[in-house]
């Protein structure tokens, strides 16, 4: 490998002791993810917007810390991209819409302020899908994403942008967001670990909504230790969100090494079922007898109304991404189209400044809420929901995670799935459970097919269980030595 | 359940969009694709299941009892104390504005909504 590689394939302790001991400085190594970026990104596609001033502002307070010899915050130093659509104080924020291609916000995300705090360096902001709506990140109103594996291929989506530029060591973690597999569908197709919490353990203060009850923020890394530190950096209640919880954030990396012996896994024959790739299928089923040798014992459970959990979100999910984004009508920020009357102005700022894959869902949404279709599309699926949710809690009571794919494919081509919606969805199908379900998932790494393209193992825990999540996933990454330095070929 | 052109002006009426001719024949032709996937739904009987609208109905509860989920009781963890000082301050008028396409530094501008 050319020495220039050498140091962004660190991890988050490596740049922490690195800096402490005076090896690097903060300022040193931002230079050097932005050189990477400048030479990388344009193939990528990964970062929309650069914040060169903030991070080498918070890299400067950083160096001037470990010069006085004081003691370095957990994240020191550390280079950190945040997926566009997460407010940032000053640094435009667009959400992957040309709606919002002149937003300065003017207060940052609680999350992105808490890693701050915590001594990381913001990069700059990642490329996504248009409000979070896709799964390839080709519906970004600026330019698709490819993936680090192998560019003709999808980084997945929606937040494709902070999957690639972790593959892509141009970022050493990212933050992403997971409406229905956002965070873990990309973090397989692209390599790397990817986590979704539990609903209401990181707050969505600053978070530009989605669906709000399927919205939430993950950590994106190469190794399960760095995302737990993550997540406990980002994690517990925000005043700024009432749908935060308080449930108090337990340390997750002290507790990544007690053993996982004992831990009963569940496999769900319904997430196994036809459309699953064979070569996806070997490399789950493998895993999955990594975790028995590890001393889990394996049971199997039941998940009955997993087929309807596609119909289910894209109902939920469209109806309140109708509501949300009502809010964009070209009056307080953003692009305005200029009209003779308010109503004109609404509607043309709205067709121009959204993309067709938004005005669809838009419309999907609003249908579904309309006069007399309501009880049909909404509260319907509101009651499956209820059932999806249910299947859960009966399986929880018998193993402590349950193991699944993450996605029935590895990634595919770029403009593969483009024309046809319905397709594009169903990419979706073994994650979006999780977030109508409010349980934690995580997809790591657990092989590759013929084509050297990654593939994800996924896991489910219980409501604010990700202590078991990221240990079980932290023990199969140890024994697995299946991980980012393979895939990289180091 | 078909949708037809009159639904499709409806609905992007109701959402304000104004929708060009090649994108409501899309949108119709996709709104029927999905709304067909999505019908698969009444094959289950839910006359006795409560709807689910979020997730944290479900912490700290019953969870095979529906009926514990009900009421405002659900989300008394999220309500504070009435607070009357040390409120948080507001955003200052200036930085409300700044993202604004069309303001005269006090108001946001819009093109006449009452005709005379």
């Amino acid at each position: 490998m050319p020495a220039s590689t050498q140091l962004p394939a660190l991890t988050i302790d490596d740049i922490r002791h690195a800096i402490a001991e005076r090896q690097t400085s903060a300022t040193a190594l931002a230079h050097d993810f932005y050189t990477r970026i400048g030479k990388e990104d344009p193939e990528i596609g990964a970062f929309l917007t650069l914040c060169e001033d903030r991070a080498l502002a918070q890299a400067a307070r950083i160096d001037a810390l470990a010069a006085a010899g004081k003691p370095l915050p957990p994240l020191a130093g550390v280079p950190i991209g945040i997926k566009d659509v997460m407010v940032t104080s000053g640094v435009r924020t667009t959400a992957g819409s040309k709606i919002l291609d002149n937003f300065i916000p003017p207060y940052d995300c609680t999350a992105v302020a808490r890693l701050e705090a915590a001594g990381a360096v913001i990069l700059g902001k990642l490329n996504c899908d248009e409000f979070a709506m896709g799964s390839s990140t080709e519906n970004s109103a600026y330019y698709p994403v490819h993936n680090p594996r192998d560019k003709s291929r999808v980084p997945g989506g929606s937040s494709g942008g902070s999957a690639a530029a972790v593959a892509a060591e141009m970022a050493v973690a990212t933050l992403g967001s997971d409406t229905g597999g956002s965070i873990r569908q990309p973090a397989s197709f692209c390599g790397v670990v990817g986590l979704k919490p539990t609903y209401g353990r990181v707050s969505r203060y600053g978070l530009i909504a989605f669906a709000s009850s399927l919205d939430h923020i993950g950590p994106f890394a190469k190794t399960v230790k760095e995302v737990a530190l993550l997540l406990r950096t980002i994690a517990g209640r925000d005043p700024m969100d009432s749908t935060s919880a308080e449930v108090p954030v337990p340390d997750y990396v002290a507790e990544l090494e007690t053993p996982v012996k004992g831990l009963k896994v569940g496999v769900a024959k319904e997430y196994f079922g036809a459309g699953l790739n064979p070569e996806v299928r070997a490399a789950v089923e493998a895993a999955i007898q990594k975790l028995a040798e590890l001393g889990c014992e394996i049971v199997p459970v039941s998940l009955p109304h997993t087929e309807y959990a596609i119909p289910t979100y894209y109902i939920v999910a469209t109806a309140e991404a109708s509501a949300n984004l009502a809010r964009f009508d070209g009056v307080r920020y953003g692009f305005r189209v200029k009209a003779g009357t308010l109503s004109e102005m609404y509607k043309l700022t709205r067709d121009r400044g959204f993309g067709m894959e938004v005005k669809r869902r838009i419309m999907l949404g609003t249908y579904a809420l309309s006069a007399g279709y309501y009880d049909a599309y909404y509260l319907k699926a509101q009651k499956v929901r209820t059932l999806l949710t249910r299947d859960f809690d009966e399986a929880f009571k018998k193993v402590d995670v349950i193991a699944a794919p993450t996605s029935p494919t590895p990634a595919f081509k770029l403009g593969e799935k483009v024309d046809d919606p319905l397709a594009m969805y169903l990419a979706d199908i073994y994650t979006v459970t999780a977030n109508l379900a409010g349980i934690p998932g995580i997809s790591i790494p657990c092989g590759e097919n013929h084509q050297k393209l990654p593939i994800g193992l996924q896991l489910f825990a219980r409501h604010f269980d990700e202590a078991t999540l990221l240990r079980v996933a932290h023990a199969y990454e140890q024994t697995a030595g299946y991980n980012h330095a393979l895939l990289s070929g180091r | 359940m078909k949708v037809t052109d009159k639904d499709v002006a409806y609905v992007a009426d109701l959402a304000n969009l104004e929708l060009t001719e090649e994108e409501r024949a899309c949108m119709l032709r996709d709104l029927n694709s999905i709304l067909e996937y999505v019908a698969r739904l009444s094959e289950l009987d839910t006359d006795k299941v409560a709807p689910m609208a979020q997730v944290s109905d479900r912490y700290g509860k019953d969870k095979s009892d529906d009926e514990a989920l009900q009421g405002s009781n659900r989300f008394a963890y999220a309500i504070r104390e009435d607070i009357e000082h040390g409120l948080r301050p507001s955003l200052p008028h200036d930085v409300a504005v700044k993202n604004a396409p069309d303001t005269d530094g006090t108001f946001f501008e819009v093109p006449k909504v009452i005709e005379r």
